[in-house]
This record gives structure tokens, C-alpha cells and sequence, in this order.
């Protein structure tokens, strides 16, 4: 008897969630919420569900409300796919991760292989922040969707902003070791050698992935190396403890950063006094000067208590809705047809296209630096009073890429 | 590349410090009760987050006395109620008794301050460079972890090679049932010696955890590496575990220093035989494989000297 109370007690609320998924559109949101990951991850979960709310608030999508479904997937690729099909039996279509392109590529894979196997179920993958180009050239897939720039992307608009800089003679890459920061790696060689060849690469670091506790003997290198200049694709607790590693030590070097606005990134730069010698690379910024933005930035702060990181997850969201409304259905097979070729202005201005070709979105990219607030720059990060500046800003088609991506449609 | 060595000398000394904080207490529980102990680490965890807690409601000066003490209280405990009443039915129980240990405190731990790693900063008073070595500031709370890690080792070998208690300690390691017949309550040793090390455990991680990461996988993270520790300098050598943990730390911070690999010493393979597996080894650096140096270490001891540097017995 007891046995049976107990199978009835754990079943019932399934079937309880199987009734109200037709009712909601539930976006498996699967990133780290633990391990090195999780302070990053964390921040991604609360601005999906800032902008569910804000979804919701106005009706949903097609009358539909909409649910984020956290799933911590500990920064694993096999971890993820055991996530994502924990999201897929309990009902969700629409997937979004973004923390790591070793796991981004494992679900592009698997969502790729479920809906061949499952016609009629099938599954979209948002990805906001994984990076590896491969995902959109040579392992594209119909059933993923990029709003983040990639790598390469970001590349080529950070080394054309350091070639017109002509202090910087000796360059430190040091890079997460895994297949995204080894791009970074290749890139930044490859578009250095082309637009400066004086340069010179006096290291080329590969760390663990979101393994290193203490940067120090990475940044005794670095000093000794005698480099200016440093690049870096580091995100997570990477970014955060290289930089306070480099505040302890006192290392002074012009930082190059894809990723160095996230948690912990300002109070360090702060700590070293490193004024207006950090940059960094995005699609979107506090400071931006767009006033929707930044009206946007003050309602996200206030309710949420961080700044926005991710103005492309607001793309993400807010183009979903788009697309699902252009379908006028929230079948993820007429969403996913729907959202190619789609433009879409952006929360920081200016218009953006989910290309056909590969599903890269295209957008407009800053570089921004981080030191003293001018007067008609309102936001600073994390309480130390120092903030983003607009250094220089790549319009749509100068930020484009070609692709090698054969797309396989259904 | 003179400040280089200096640089990573100074840090290797200090992680190894740090990981002979830890390994000793390890190391003298295994020979008193021939059990490892794989809560150990836990218990270096849970002194990071009492002191991240306690520096909260009342600074980290109190923290950093009470902190190890509370740890020190939960392993006497652990030891006086658990392994104690397991310690009848073999080794094999007590050895799980410490393994499902590890889990539930990490479990219990994120329970209490989650998963994400919490905001557990230097204390003011010794957050400032306390000297300049050519042109790198070596920050004083780094040297603050290296006095207190002396201190400790200092004061242990004193207690265990100078006094009466330490006597009683070392004899009940090799002969617990003499020392019981002599009038001595081997339990209450047991107990006392599994509580100071889990107090040692706990100061390790107080001093660690605003230089290093407090978040709940962090036992897990370091786990591995005690082990190695006490393998390498011999299980139940106290002079054994305090070489191991210089060595490690060492070997350690200088493998990320170096840049050298198969490509550099004998020369870059054939570019006509195209990207394969063998040109991934032939390329990577010694600073790429340096986490995996430590177990590469473990492998080589067991082979050629299998009770450890120190270490006086076979198995």
C-alpha cells in the first residue's frame, strides 16, 4: 500500500505537466548552475526569466505564456544531452544554451538527430553565446539559430580596432582549452599576421576549461614574457580570477576581452587601476546611448539586480516572438522557417538578420572599454563606479562573414 | 626568467603549504586507523564556508580561530558516532562511511549557499601588495597563508616529537593495544587526533578560500590531489606528506611555466604528412598537461618505489 502511495504521489505531478504543456511555451533553458560555470549561468537564468515576464506580460506569445525551464548542465556536453532529453519528455520544444561551444555542439547534434528521428516533435536550439564558428560553417545545422556574433566575427572587428593602434607591439593570448578557445587562438593569429605582421605573439597559452582556481603563475608569464598587450576569449570564473590574479600582481597590459563584463570581471579591473585598458567586444552595452536600451538596461537592473549581459538573449526573445507571430503558430517547424532571413531591429539600434545560409545572426558589434564614466554615460558595473565607453562600433555589413555551411533542410 | 622562477617559487611553496595543511591530517588519521578518509576535503570546504559565514556575522579574525574549531567538533563527532560503531564491521565500512560522507556534506553545502561561488573577500587589513619582486607585487595575504601554514607545521612537529600527548599519539599509531594496556584511552586519541586534523582540514580552508574559489565542488576539486599527496610522500609519514605537498605545489606552478614540448626539443614534425593525433601530442606544451602532472608523479612512485618516498611499509 505504502509502495503504491508513493508511485501515485511521484506520477501524479507528471501527468499534471503533461496537461498544461499545450497551454505554455516552455524554453528548456540548459546551462551551468554549478561548478565554474554557474556565476555566469546564473546571470543568463534570471534575464530569460526577466524576459519571459516581460513576454508575459504582454500577452505572451500568441496568447501562449511563456515558462523557462532551468536545467544546470555543469558546463558537460554529455551532461547537457541528458538535460535536454529531460526537457524534451517533459514537454519543451524550444531549447537555449549558451555557455561553453563544447557543449553547443553536442546539442546542435542531438537536436539535429532527435527530429529527424521524431517527425512531428521537433526541437529548435536558441543559442545565445556559443561561439565556435564551426556551428555555423561546417557542423550547421536547420534546427539551430545563432544570436550571438561568432568568434570569428568578433575577431576580425577586435584586431581591425588593433591594427589602427600602433602601441601595441607584443601580444599574450591565453585561452580556455577547448575547441572555442582554440579558435580564438587560430583566429587571432591569423587576422594579427594579416593586418599587423610586426606584431609579435610572445605567448600562446591553453588552460583547462573553468579548472583554474589561481591565475598567478599563468600572469608570472605573462609578466615575464614583456607582452603589452593580452587576448583573451576567457569567460566565467576564467575571465574573472585572470584578471584578479593580474590586480594582485599588479600586471599592466591593454586586455583584449571577449567576455571580461561578466561576474567578478569590473571589480578586478577596477582593483588594478587598469583605466580605459580593458576592451571588450559585444553586441550591446550599458552605455550604448540608445535610448531604448537604456531604458530597458534601468528596468532590467532595477528588478534584477545585475546588469544586462546578454542584449542578444532580449534579440533572442523578443525575435522568437517575431518569428512565432510571422508563423502565426508556435510549431517549432514554422517558427524555424519563419525566422530565416528575419530582421530584426536590435535592442541597442540599428538592424540585424538571421541569415538563411547558416543562421548566424548579423548585427551591429562594439568595442567598449572600461574605466571613468563620462557625464552622459549613466551606468557603471558592479558599484565601482567605472563603466563602459563606446570606443568603436561596426555597423551590420562590415561585421558579416562567409559561410561554408551546406544546410540540410527538412 | 629570473622573476619567473622567483614568482613561481613563491606560489609553488604556497600551494604546497596549503596542501600539507591538508594532507597532514589525512595522513596521520590513515596510520592511527588504516582508513582513508575521503570526507577529508569536505572538511577543508566546510572550514571555507564557516569562514566565508562567520567573517559575515562577526569578521574574519574570530572566523578564522572558530572556524576550524566548529570543523574540528564536526569530525570528532563524525569519528565518536560514525566511524567508531562502523569500525567493528572492517575497514571496508569505514571507507564508505567517509565516501557517502563526502557527498551528503557537498550536497548539504550547496544546500545552504548554493551552487555559484559566494563573494568571500581578503579581509582588508591584508588586502595590499606586500612587496614588489623586480616589477610583480606579491599580494600580503599570500604571504599572511604561507606564516600561518609554517606556524602550523612548526607547532605539529613540536606536539608530536617534543611532548607527552605527541608520545602517546605516535605510540598509539604502531601499537594501539600497548598503549591501551598502558592506561591510556586509545579511543579518546582517535578522537582527538581525527578532530585536530579535521581542524587543520577546516584552517586550510578558511585561509584558502578568499585566495582560491568557495563554492560546493570545490572538495571534489581538490579531493584527488590529497591523495596523491599521501601516496607520493608515503601513507603515514608526516615528513613524507610535508615533501609530497612541497613537491606537488612546485612541480605544479613550475609545469605551467614552461613552455617546452616534443615540437620544441627534437623539431616540428613533417608539414607534408597533414594534422593527425600524433601531431596533438607532438605539439602540446608542458604547461597544457600540467594538471595531470601530479597523477603522471603518482603513477611513476607506485612503480618504482611503491610505499612512497617516506613511507615504511609495503601495503
Amino acid at each position: 500500500m505504502r509502495k503504491l502511495t508513493l508511485a501515485i504521489a511521484v506520477i501524479a505531478p507528471m501527468l499534471g505537466h503533461a496537461a498544461s504543456a499545450e497551454d505554455t511555451v516552455k524554453i528548456g533553458y540548459i546551462d551551468p548552475l554549478s561548478g565554474g560555470g554557474a556565476s555566469v549561468g546564473e546571470g543568463g537564468l534570471k534575464t530569460f526569466q526577466y524576459l519571459a515576464d516581460e513576454l508575459n506580460a504582454k500577452g505572451g506569445i500568441l496568447g501562449h505564456k511563456v515558462e523557462i525551464v532551468p536545467l544546470d548542465n555543469k558546463t558537460n556536453p554529455q551532461e547537457s544531452l541528458v538535460q535536454a532529453q529531460k526537457a524534451i519528455d517533459a514537454g519543451v520544444h524550444y531549447i537555449t544554451q549558451g555557455n561553453g561551444s563544447s557543449v553547443g555542439a553536442a546539442l546542435s547534434d542531438f537536436v539535429t538527430k532527435n527530429n529527424t528521428r521524431n517527425p512531428g516533435k521537433e526541437v529548435l536550439y536558441f543559442n545565445y553565446a556559443a561561439v565556435d564558428p564551426s556551428m555555423t560553417n561546417e557542423k550547421c545545422s536547420y534546427w539551430h539559430f545563432r544570436w550571438d556574433a561568432s568568434s570569428d566575427i568578433k575577431m576580425e572587428a577586435l584586431t581591425s580596432y588593433m591594427k589602427d593602434t600602433p602601441s601595441i607591439k607584443k601580444v599574450y593570448l591565453i585561452n580556455q582549452d577547448y575547441s572555442f578557445g582554440q579558435s580564438v587562438r587560430t583566429d587571432a593569429r591569423k587576422m594579427l599576421g594579416a593586418k599587423r605582421p610586426d606584431i609579435q605573439i610572445v605567448g600562446d597559452e591553453l588552460h583547462p576549461l573553468l579548472k583554474v582556481t589561481d591565475f598567478s603563475p599563468y600572469i608570472a608569464k605573462i609578466k615575464a614574457s614583456g607582452a603589452d598587450s593580452v587576448v583573451t576569449g576567457n569567460w566565467g570564473q576564467d575571465i574573472a580570477l585572470l584578471l584578479k590574479a593580474a590586480a594582485d600582481a599588479g600586471l599592466k597590459v591593454n586586455w583584449y576581452t571577449y567576455y571580461a563584463g561578466g561576474a567578478g570581471g569590473p571589480t578586478a579591473i577596477k582593483q588594478t587601476g587598469l583605466d580605459h585598458q580593458v576592451f571588450q567586444i559585444t553586441e550591446g552595452f550599458a552605455n550604448s546611448g540608445n535610448q531604448a536600451a537604456m531604458d530597458f538596461e534601468k528596468g532590467f537592473r532595477a528588478k534584477v539586480n545585475m546588469s544586462l549581459w546578454y542584449p542578444r538573449a532580449v534579440n533572442e526573445m523578443r525575435m522568437f516572438k517575431a518569428a512565432a507571430e510571422k508563423a502565426n503558430s508556435i510549431d517549432p517547424v514554422k517558427v524555424a522557417a519563419a525566422l530565416e532571413d528575419l530582421k530584426f531591429e536590435v535592442l541597442d539600434g540599428g538592424q540585424g538578420f538571421m541569415r538563411k545560409d547558416d543562421h548566424q545572426f548579423f548585427q551591429p558589434i562594439y568595442i567598449s572599454s572600461f574605466g571613468k564614466l563620462a557625464a552622459n554615460e549613466p551606468f557603471d558595473e558592479e558599484n565601482t563606479g567605472w563603466g563602459w565607453h563606446l570606443v568603436s562600433k561596426v555597423d551590420t555589413p562590415q561585421a558579416m562573414v562567409s559561410t561554408t555551411c551546406k544546410m540540410v533542410r527538412p | 626568467m629570473l622573476e619567473l622562477i622567483v614568482i613561481s617559487t613563491l606560489n609553488g611553496v604556497l600551494f604546497g603549504m596549503l596542501l600539507f595543511l591538508l594532507s597532514s591530517g589525512l595522513t596521520v588519521i590513515f596510520s592511527m586507523m588504516g582508513v582513508l578518509n575521503f570526507a577529508h576535503a569536505s572538511f577543508y570546504m566546510l572550514g571555507a564556508f564557516f569562514g566565508f559565514q562567520l567573517t559575515k556575522w562577526i569578521g574574519f579574525w574570530p572566523a578564522l580561530v572558530l572556524a576550524p574549531l566548529l570543523v574540528g567538533a564536526i569530525g570528532m563527532a563524525v569519528e565518536r558516532y560514525g566511524l567508531r560503531n562502523t569500525h567493528k564491521h572492517g575497514h571496508v565500512a569505514e571507507l564508505l562511511l567517509t565516501f557517502g560522507l563526502a557527498f551528503a556534506i557537498e550536497e548539504i553545502v550547496s544546500m545552504i549557499w548554493g551552487k555559484s561561488p559566494v563573494d568571500y573577500r581578503v579581509p582588508t587589513l591584508l588586502d595590499f601588495p606586500a612587496f614588489t619582486v623586480f616589477s610583480t607585487n606579491y599580494p600580503a595575504y599570500k604571504i599572511f597563508m604561507l606564516v600561518v601554514s609554517v606556524v602550523i607545521f612548526i607547532a605539529l612537529l613540536l606536539v608530536l616529537k617534543r611532548t607527552r600527548v605527541g608520545l602517546i599519539v605516535q605510540a598509539a599509531l604502531t601499537h594501539p593495544h600497548m598503549v591501551g594496556h598502558l592506561g591510556h584511552n586509545v579511543g579518546r586519541v582517535f578522537m582527538v587526533v581525527f578532530g585536530v586534523g579535521s581542524a587543520l582540514a577546516g584552517l586550510a580552508g578558511v585561509i584558502a578560500g578568499p585566495a582560491l574559489v568557495t563554492q560546493s565542488d570545490m572538495a571534489a576539486a581538490l579531493g584527488p590531489i590529497l591523495f596523491v599527496v599521501i601516496v607520493f610522500g608515503g601513507l603515514g609519514s608526516l615528513p613524507g606528506a610535508f615533501v609530497a605537498s612541497l613537491v606537488i605545489g612546485l612541480v605544479q606552478t613550475f609545469a605551467v611555466a614552461l613552455n617546452g614540448s616534443l615540437a620544441s626539443a627534437f623539431g616540428p614534425l613533417d608539414p607534408s604528412a597533414g594534422p593527425s593525433v600524433l601531431t596533438d601530442i607532438w605539439n602540446v606544451t608542458i604547461a597544457q598537461v600540467a594538471p595531470i602532472v601530479p597523477y603522471l608523479l603518482l603513477v611513476v612512485i607506485l612503480i618504482v618505489r611503491p610505499m612512497g618516498l617516506m613511507g615504511t611499509r609495503e601495503s
